[in-house]
């Protein structure tokens, strides 16, 4: 009964959506304020009926009930709780139910919290992301329904969620990456909404920024989060494969963060405007783009679920639809829009700009490799890109991006005087040199240039971060004082951008100074890798709740410090699957990773061992951008009421 | 030409000749490193490349895998229904690999004739096959069940 009431609230929230997409609109340019004022009620009204239908899917799979077809494919009586209810984003039909509830929690929000904004402004944004919405349901009600039935002939037993998926780092990675994708659409609803008002000034950018900066944390915790997963999960230890599903988290993640930054120059200085809408609907056009090819099974991928077409077909379509009809749009409205400001070559707003063509560089590298396999598929050809291409071409775009950033954040807006920037450039830059050779010299050696490359910028972005900071404090009564003046966007700027330099780091090293090696290894031996000793002290067989496994047990001796790893091999029992689960000692500057590989004889295993040289920097970094992005959120700014000249001016 | 033009064309010209040196590198760098894909009866009919990064792919033979001296060193044979290829593997194969399953592996082709394998892609879902192998077995005449 629950699940027929969970399926009509999801008919209710499409048609609600219908008519949320329509009539605000209608009211917004026939001046009719009652239809304008349904805008908020409605985009709450779709929010509810959408969560009551996602709570009675998750009850479906709390109590296993395994008359519903979803909860038979993917869950499992013996699953843990958690596992239960993290299994309702396990696959297709379930995870775009989750998309759903986010896009529409998102327009929920935006209704809440856009009191301050003209309501005609507010009824086109939310009309628009109701658009996206009926785009969804109708997607999720017709191709990917999860309340389907198997009766009367039901299982007795569910047939278990993949056995990858039960773990800890699945049950937050889907909610964070969809807020961070779907985040995007309330930017892309803002530009089309300026678009469709015709005039764009500053207060557009302003009142879109925070809620950019929100997904934009969302996208970078989401796509870490994925990281780190695959990282522990696929007992290989590696944390980024350019796999085509990544790289569709990965784009929007690129032009997002182009889209921040310009939003800022739009804002403050009146430039770049007609770009940074562009940029705003190509950053959730690519989220689609995203979809789509997770969603659609085109590409061979470590996680594409569906393998169906229609629904790839139609994600095609309204991909289309979407793309299409906003680009129109931006070709016949956005030459009204303006840029004011002007500004002389060297200042913010150039950096910004090779920002931007940078960043959007790096994105037409990630997109060419991710649809090139697509495209030759078209004609019939099986090729794939191979990661090296990625690792060769992106840092081409990517050095000099980084290099940039170590200037721009301090550079003046309009003009900054040449020879000041000299002279400052020049300090940093002896100050990021001195930081590099004690660092090589007492630490590592670097293994390779590019190594040399990278550790230096990371030295230089440092470095212009702190120079920044002592600048900023030199005058006023104390340094003290000083800082406690600085605003929270400043540190936002600080810590996002310290975590890219930390991430560098972090991502140079594991690649050039990490060691590996597959051995034989019997219980009772002691192999020594390194300075590391590593006794294989023999084999138990464990009882999981949903599986059985063989459970490794290695100790390992660094220097004084003695430790023990388990790892295991399970096997479940309702699929049959097989899993490796790693044994991992996580450390500041190094992880010790050991993986039970595969019985040879009677005795002896086949055991990887691997020593990853600051892989947490990794995501040390992204924690760092993601506080950061947090940081310029909470700027004292965006709350504040705005001057009603502004206001009349954008809508 | 007045500054302010002057500026623009200088500007535009950049733009441009970073657009083009773009695209030229990413074109380079991307022609390197595709990996086509062949099936087994390609490779016998000496289609493949030797000594270059490609892709092969077919149904594991049951009875085949087995392990050399070094007990590392995994080989087995995979088929598309009209001609078998010899893969050699010194790592550990995927969780899910199994006998009879579908599998792709990138490496190269050597001169002895069979295939040294760097990867080893089996699908995380059983019942899942890549669809390069689904349209392999297809074309050689292999009944396929449960593709689309």
């Amino acid at each position: 009964m629950i699940i027929e009431i969970a399926h009509f609230c999801l008919i209710l929230a499409f048609f609600v959506a219908v008519f949320a997409s329509v009539l605000p609109l209608w009211g917004s340019f026939y001046k009719n304020n009652a239809l304008i004022r349904m805008a908020r009620p409605a985009a709450l009204i779709q929010f509810g009926l959408v969560f009551i239908s996602f709570i009675g899917l998750v009850h479906a799979f709390v109590v296993d009930d395994f008359t519903v077809a979803y909860v038979a494919n993917h869950s499992y009586s013996k699953l843990p709780l958690g596992f239960k209810m993290s299994a309702v984003w396990g696959a297709h039909e379930g995870s775009m139910l989750l998309w759903i509830v986010i896009l529409t929690g998102w327009s929920a929000a935006v209704a809440l919290f856009s009191r301050q904004l003209p309501e005609k402004a507010v009824a086109r944004v939310l009309a628009v992301m109701a658009i996206i919405s009926v785009g969804f349901l109708s997607f999720s009600l017709f191709t990917s329904n999860p309340f389907e039935r198997l009766l009367p002939y039901f299982p007795v037993d569910g047939r278990d969620l993949n056995p990858l998926l039960q773990d800890f780092g699945f049950i937050i990675h889907p909610p964070f990456l969809y807020m961070g994708y779907v985040g995007f659409s309330v930017a892309f609803a803002f530009a089309i909404a300026a678009l469709i008002g015709g005039e764009l000034d500053s207060a557009w950018a302003r009142w879109s920024r925070p809620w950019t900066l929100a997904a934009w944390v969302f996208l970078t915790i989401g796509i870490a989060l994925g990281s780190w997963w695959a990282y522990y999960e696929l007992g290989w230890g590696g944390w980024w494969f350019w796999d085509p599903v990544e790289n569709a988290s990965f784009m929007p993640w690129l032009t997002g963060t182009a889209l921040i930054h310009t939003l800022a120059a739009s804002e403050k200085r009146g430039v770049f405007k007609s770009w940074t809408v562009f940029l705003a609907l190509l950053t959730f056009s690519l989220s689609l783009l995203g979809t789509f090819i997770v969603r659609s099974g085109v590409i061979t991928s470590v996680h594409s679920f569906a393998q169906d077409p229609v629904r790839g077909l139609y994600i095609l379509i309204f991909l289309g639809i979407v793309v299409v009809s906003a680009l129109t749009l931006f070709v016949f409205r956005g030459s009204a829009v303006k840029s004011t400001g002007r500004y002389q070559l060297i200042s913010k707003e150039t950096f910004l700009l090779f920002n931007n063509l940078l960043l959007v560089f790096a994105l037409l590298v990630v997109l060419f490799g991710t649809l090139y396999p697509l495209i030759m598929e078209a004609f019939d050809r099986s090729i794939s890109v191979g990661s090296p291409y990625f690792n060769k071409v992106f840092p081409i775009f990517v050095f000099p991006l980084l290099l940039l950033l170590g200037i721009g954040h301090w550079l003046h807006w309009k003009k900054h005087p040449v020879d000041k920037l000299l002279k400052t450039a020049r300090n940093i830059l002896l100050i990021a040199l001195s930081v590099l050779i004690i660092v090589s010299y007492w630490l590592y050696s670097f293994a390779d240039t590019i190594t040399w490359i990278g550790m230096f910028i990371s030295a230089w972005i440092i470095s212009s971060l702190l120079y920044d900071i002592a600048e900023k404090t030199k005058h006023g009564t104390s340094r003290i004082a000083a800082l406690k003046k600085l605003k929270a966007s400043f540190w936002g700027m600080q810590f996002a951008h310290s975590g890219i330099a930390v991430m560098l780091v972090g991502i140079l090293l594991v690649s050039s100074n990490s060691s590996e090696k597959l051995i034989q290894f019997a219980p009772g031996e002691t192999y020594q890798f390194d300075e590391y000793s590593i006794k294989f002290n023999g084999l138990k067989q464990v009882e999981g709740p949903n599986y059985t496994a063989t459970r490794g047990v290695f100790l390992v001796l660094e220097n004084d410090n003695a430790f023990t790893l388990l790892s295991e091999k399970r096997k479940y029992t309702a699929s049959g699957q097989i899993m490796t689960e790693a044994g991992i000692d996580a450390g500041f500057t190094r992880d010790v990773y050991i993986s039970l590989g595969e019985p040879l004889n009677d005795r002896s295993w086949s055991v990887r061992i691997y020593i990853k040289s600051f892989v947490r920097w990794i995501w040390l970094g992204a924690i760092l951008m993601a506080i950061g992005g947090l940081l310029s959120v909470t700027d004292k700014r965006y709350r504040l009421k705005l001057k009603s000249k502004e206001v009349n001016n954008a809508v | 030409m007045k500054p302010q033009r002057k500026k623009r064309l200088f500007a535009i010209l950049a733009t441009l000749a970073g657009v083009s040196i773009a695209v030229a590198l990413v074109l380079v760098a991307l022609s390197e490193n595709i990996n086509l894909f062949y099936k087994p009866s390609d490779v016998e009919a000496g289609k493949a490349p030797q000594n270059k990064t490609i892709k092969v792919g077919g149904l594991v033979v049951p009875g085949t895998v087995k392990r050399g001296e070094n007990l590392l060193q995994v080989s087995f044979t995979i088929r598309d229904n009209q001609s078998d290829l010899e893969v050699r593997f010194d790592d550990v194969l995927p969780d899910l690999f199994k006998e009879g399953q579908g599998i792709v592996a990138t490496g190269k082709l050597t001169e002895q004739g069979h295939f040294q394998a760097s990867s080893v892609l089996a699908k995380h879902d059983e019942n899942y096959m890549p669809p390069e192998v689904a349209r392999a077995l297809k074309e050689s005449g292999h009944p396929v069940k449960d593709i689309n």
